[in-house]
């Protein structure tokens, strides 16, 4: 009887710190959406785009995967107010097709960009005795230490993102352009410089997202996609424009998966979408949405 | 001495032209009323001002500069703010940081300020961290037009501020008025509330159909007149 017990803790110890990385990689997605209502189709090629590019400055500079990615923050925040000045906002008006098409054809292009420049090769970014290191909580169940560490970084991200929104000028105009864009501007905002440096702290978090795809598991530039679908599907649990409820929406999809695998281990991503679907029913604007929303 | 002013302006929305060549003028220290029937152009007037409607280059002058199609955000900055139609706060932000977000596209200090603001309109400082949406349509009135005095406009735009508002709300509101202009701000009000405008207006303009039919000072026109002028024959 114990054992049973202590088995079903550990599978949901095992699906919150899963979780932790899924609200990492949903977290990006949520700050897009809140700040200019787009669905950015290439979010989850992003995060791998950022995994690569961690790797990169691992091999050249001779860092650890942690300092390169402190390096390639910077980076990132410049290519993703690149981006979206010279790209994204030309896309945003009132039709809501252009910026889905050119984020999805942004999603290929950096798919086979990676394939060209990285091959298909499975990557992975080496951090040595952390990733075989673990915490034992007694009882017998113990967390992969790198694994707490996700899931204290998802937390520490989504601290920071809601002090800069609801603490700093930058985030009352990040707020401000996303419920009333026509308003805003009558305030003397410009609309397309904040949603540049939206997009660019959105990089920043999809660094940290990369670091941590890269460390818990191998990538390659063809799973993009997939960890979309699990970004969004948390950010839509959550609530749009909340993210505490995407770290929420993380969790949920995260004990889902364990828990559908635990019964029976072909279940464990069908669990998870289950789930989505059953809250997308049960509370179509998501368990903490927006006043407004 | 004209602080800004409208030359020949022009609107059109698509194919539709909404406004046929306004001639008007705004002096420093002065209250103009716009008023009109509905689709008049009162609105639209205001927005090509704001530069939300595009406009040539020279028909809007602003202290001798053209300002005629600058971007929005530009135009606030110059020293333009506007009240609009219906309110419009932000949803999401409290009564303060409505008011604070007025301030972003500020260079200098001036004389408005959140505590100025509060002695104007008293009730805001009661609900300053109330979310926007539970004010009062009087309150939420007093927020939108605080929230445009915290850029330290020198021309102040309200578009339809007594709209849905009940009489004695309206003579709050109005109350403000004067201490708005004693502190650097000449005003354009656009009403469809004539006897309202024409008791705090130095002058008014009446628009019909997109054109200007009427302008004088208030005392000079004749019931008559404004009749013609608002309604058509």
């Amino acid at each position: 009887m114990i054992d049973w017990v202590l088995g079903w803790v550990n599978t949901l110890l095992q699906g919150v710190m899963l979780g932790g990385l899924y609200a990492l990689f949903a977290t990006g997605l949520s700050l897009i959406f809140g700040v200019m209502r787009l669905v950015n189709l290439a979010h989850g090629d992003l995060i791998v785009l950022a995994a690569f590019v961690v790797l990169v400055l691992m091999r050249t500079l001779g860092l650890d995967p942690f300092l390169a990615t402190l390096a390639a923050m910077p980076l990132l925040f410049a290519f993703g107010y690149v981006l979206q000045h010279a790209l994204v906002n030309r896309t945003l008006g009132r039709d809501l097709l252009p910026p889905l098409l050119v984020t999805f054809g942004l999603s290929i292009i950096i798919q086979h960009g990676l394939q060209e420049a990285f091959s298909a090769n499975d990557q992975r970014l080496n951090a040595g005795a952390i990733e075989v290191a673990s915490v034992q909580l007694g009882g017998g169940l113990a967390v992969g230490t790198i694994q707490l560490v996700i899931l204290a970084s998802a937390v520490g991200v989504i601290l920071a993102l809601n002090l800069l929104f609801y603490r700093t000028e930058l985030g009352r105009a990040f707020r401000a352009t996303s419920d009333d864009p026509e308003i805003a501007q009558l305030m003397g905002i410009d609309n397309r410089h904040i949603f540049s440096l939206a997009m660019a702290v959105a990089m920043v978090v999809i660094a940290v997202s990369g670091l941590y795809l890269g460390m818990h598991a191998s990538f390659n530039p063809t799973i993009g996609p997939a960890r979309l679908l699990y970004a969004f599907e948390a950010v839509i649990i959550g609530g749009l424009g909340s993210f505490w409820g995407t770290l929420a929406g993380g969790v949920i999809i995260g004990v889902a998966q364990m828990v559908g695998a635990k019964i029976n281990p072909e279940w464990q991503h069908l669990a998870g979408h289950v789930v989505f679907l059953a809250v997308l029913v049960l509370r179509p604007r998501g368990l903490f949405p927006r006043a407004g929303d | 001495m004209a602080l800004l002013q409208a030359h020949r302006l022009t609107a059109f929305y698509g194919d539709f032209q909404a406004l046929y060549g306004i001639d008007l003028q705004l002096n420093a220290g002065e209250t103009l009323a716009i008023i009109g029937a509905n689709g008049a152009g009162k609105s639209t007037f205001l927005k090509t001002i704001t530069g939300s409607l595009p406009a040539a280059a020279e028909s809007v002058v602003f202290d001798g500069r053209p300002i005629g199609g600058l971007q929005v955000a530009e135009i606030v900055r110059l020293g333009i703010s506007l009240v609009p139609e219906g309110r419009r706060l932000f949803t999401s932000l409290s009564v303060e940081e409505n008011l604070k977000i007025g301030a972003y596209g500020r260079r200098d200090a001036g004389y408005w300020s959140l505590a100025r603001v509060y002695d104007l309109f008293p009730a805001l400082a009661e609900r300053r961290g109330a979310p926007s949406q539970t004010l009062s349509g009087g309150e939420q009135q007093m927020a939108a037009i605080g929230r445009a005095l915290m850029s330290n406009p020198r021309v102040l735009l309200c578009d339809e501020i007594s709209l849905g508002l009940a009489p004695i709300v309206i003579r709050n509101i109005y109350a403000a008025l004067p201490e708005i202009k004693a502190n650097g701000a000449s005003v354009i009000l656009v009403e469809q509330d004539i006897v309202q405008a024409l008791q705090v207006a130095d002058r008014v303009y009446c628009f019909q159909e997109g054109r200007l039919a009427l302008t004088g000072r208030p005392g000079e026109l004749s019931r008559e007149a404004i009749h013609t002028a608002y309604f058509g024959t």
